[in-house]
């Protein structure tokens, strides 16, 4: 996939994030529409994940860390057809599979996630794994930066730098904000960049809602040999819509139909542009 | 009746030497230890199959999560800390990330119950069976002797759904296996007969159930019956309901708090049932726990064949 079919890609996850939000009444907004790039780029460009190699023991591995941000997630999935895209007008139903966190229940996701700080250990362990059993395979996590809070985050980023797991990958949904507010006057994980650095990773910092820029950073891991890679994403919780860009009430906050109609707009010019750019090259 | 017999080798010992049998013939095989290889016995395991351990350091939280990682690839995954730390400290990874992600790990909860004795509280897991119970998809273990070790190993080792099991550090006798020479997941067993009294235990509390049902034998003509409950979940129903069946008092002992664990787990299957045998459970009571050995706080709680035969006595209204 194109950089710029990429980036069309992305303004229509946005819009059926959305839509798929308000005809549940629930979900968290900020958060999908902030990771939703960083899984663009790995479901469309990096990762060897497809409804007809997912039960392969070689496909590449993704658990998504931050679980709250399972609509961003099931549109990727939807979209890469491991299921009717449809059936997410069930989502938070009675008796639907579609929950508010990832589960197996539905096809194509690798693990349950969705307390925090369990995603990472997890995807050690496949990795790991995959060393043992000489499979060439790269192992995905996405974390929220409120979660790095957690303590069993940095029992596993401890654990895979002594393994040298440079199979692993796991990228920071930078956004800024948790849902009490600004992580910096929660509880602030700064310096993050050293911290990560000093437990034994290599790390970079990428536009995480620029799919060129995530593209270039994870088709071209490990960053270094013998280290496992962590992407530090830095996102806008909200971002493509401007009245939720930064705006803590969007942390799972659900559209009102006109607030609803105003970002479908917005996101339609994006995708107006976007394709007559295409038109014009 | 053959008698107890008396080589004691601790089911700790077993736990690491079939494991070791196992792992020779099975790559996929892989033990993961938090710094607990040394309390795991598992140190020639370490220099035999290197391959096939992984230590994450003082982090059980991690050593649990990497475990559901492993297991998810493929691997047959012992996860093994001490039971105390295991099943409180990674409680929220046993739940998720095992159970209810069903990652097919083992988790082996070692120096379980009272076994660290006077090292207290915090080394003590009264609560494993009560938590672990309240969790779905997890089956939970407490083998009685060598034998039923071994084989809960073995068997585990073959699940592909998640197994907690916990077991002592202490010598243990090999029980009598005339009556139920097998051992299998979910399936109680009966280490003597006797029709007037039921004696219900697990894990290391099966011996002086045992020793207390020889002495009340011997004493007093009277004859009770014991049952290795070894699986404490799923519960065998059909078992303990025949034992109820014929409406004499049955006792449960547990290496483990009153509340929430084999004791209440029978209690609320033979009311349910419909049955009112007299009913006492014996085990650890809910109050700051006193001090000392392991076999000096079984004494002290009536864990032992004397404190056990007087409250069986109690129950039978026999006055000593």
């Amino acid at each position: 996939m194109t950089t710029r079919e990429l980036k069309i890609k992305s303004v229509e996850y946005r819009k059926k994030i959305l839509k798929y939000i308000c005809n549940a009444g629930a979900g968290h907004t900020g958060g999908s529409l902030s990771i939703i790039d960083i899984l663009n780029v790995l479901y469309n460009r990096v990762m060897n994940v497809s409804p007809d190699n997912f039960d392969d023991p070689g496909r590449d591995r993704y658990v998504q860390s931050k679980g709250h941000s399972v609509e961003a997630l099931y549109v990727v999935l939807a979209d890469k057809g491991f299921f009717p895209e449809e059936d997410l007008l069930t989502l938070c139903r009675y008796q639907s599979p579609y929950i508010g966190h990832p589960t197996r229940k539905v096809r194509g996701m690798e693990q349950n996630t969705g307390g925090l700080g369990h995603g990472l250990a997890i995807c050690a362990g496949n990795a790991l794994a995959a060393k043992k059993d000489g499979l060439p395979l790269r192992v995905y996590t996405v974390l929220g930066d409120g979660e790095m809070a957690e303590g069993s985050n940095w029992e596993a980023l401890m654990m895979a730098a002594h393994y040298k797991l440079d199979n692993l990958c796991a990228v920071l949904d930078y956004n800024k904000q948790q849902i009490t507010g600004a992580n910096a006057d929660v509880i602030g994980l700064e310096p993050i960049r050293k911290k990560i650095e000093a437990f034994g990773w290599a790390v970079c910092e990428v536009d995480g809602n620029d799919v060129e820029a995530l593209t270039e950073t994870l088709e071209n891991l490990p960053i270094e040999q013998g280290k496992p890679s962590f992407v530090i994403a830095h996102t806008v919780k909200g971002k493509g819509i401007s009245y939720m860009e930064g705006v803590l009430k969007w942390h799972h906050g659900v559209p009102s139909p006109g607030q609803y109609y105003a970002a479908i707009n917005e996101l339609d010019t994006a995708f107006q542009a976007l394709t007559e750019e295409k038109i014009g090259v | 009746m053959e008698m107890v017999r008396t080589e004691a080798i601790p089911n700790l010992n077993v736990f690491s030497e079939t494991l070791q049998s196992l792992a020779e013939q099975d790559r996929d095989i892989l033990v993961v230890t938090s710094d607990s290889r040394g309390s795991g016995k598992l140190v020639p395991f370490g220099v035999r199959f290197p391959e096939q351990i992984v230590e994450v350091g003082i982090a059980e939280q991690n050593l649990v999560g990497v475990s559901a990682g492993l297991a998810s690839m493929g691997k047959k995954v012992f996860a093994v800390s001490p039971a105390c730390f295991l099943t409180a400290r990674s409680l929220e990874q046993i739940k998720n990330d095992v159970a209810y992600s069903d990652n097919p790990v083992k988790l082996i909860g070692i120096s379980a119950g009272v076994s660290y004795g006077a090292l207290g509280s915090t080394h003590h897991s009264l609560h494993d069976f009560a938590v672990l119970r309240a969790i779905h998809n997890m089956t939970i273990v407490a083998p009685c002797d060598n034998f039923e070790t071994a084989e809960a190993i073995r068997q585990a080792a073959a699940m592909t759904s998640p197994v907690y099991i916990r077991f002592g550090k202490k010598g243990m006798p090999l029980l009598d296996r005339s009556l139920d020479p097998d051992f299998q997941i979910g399936k109680g067993r009966t280490i003597r007969a006797g029709d007037d009294l039921t004696f219900i235990g697990a894990g290391e509390t099966v011996l002086p159930c045992e020793t207390a049902a020889n002495l009340l034998a011997e004493k007093y003509g009277i004859k009770c019956r014991v049952i290795s409950l070894h699986t404490i979940k799923p519960l065998d129903e059909k078992l303990i309901l025949a034992a109820a069946a014929n409406d004499r008092p049955v006792i449960t002992v547990e290496e483990h708090s009153v509340h929430g664990g084999l004791g209440e787990a029978v209690a609320s299957l033979l009311f349910q049932q419909g049955c009112r045998n007299k009913f006492k459970i014996v085990g650890l009571p809910d109050e700051y726990t006193v001090s000392g050995s392991q076999t000096e706080i079984f004494d002290h709680y009536g864990i032992s064949g004397e404190g056990l035969a007087h409250t069986a006595l109690a129950l039978l209204q026999i006055k000593t």
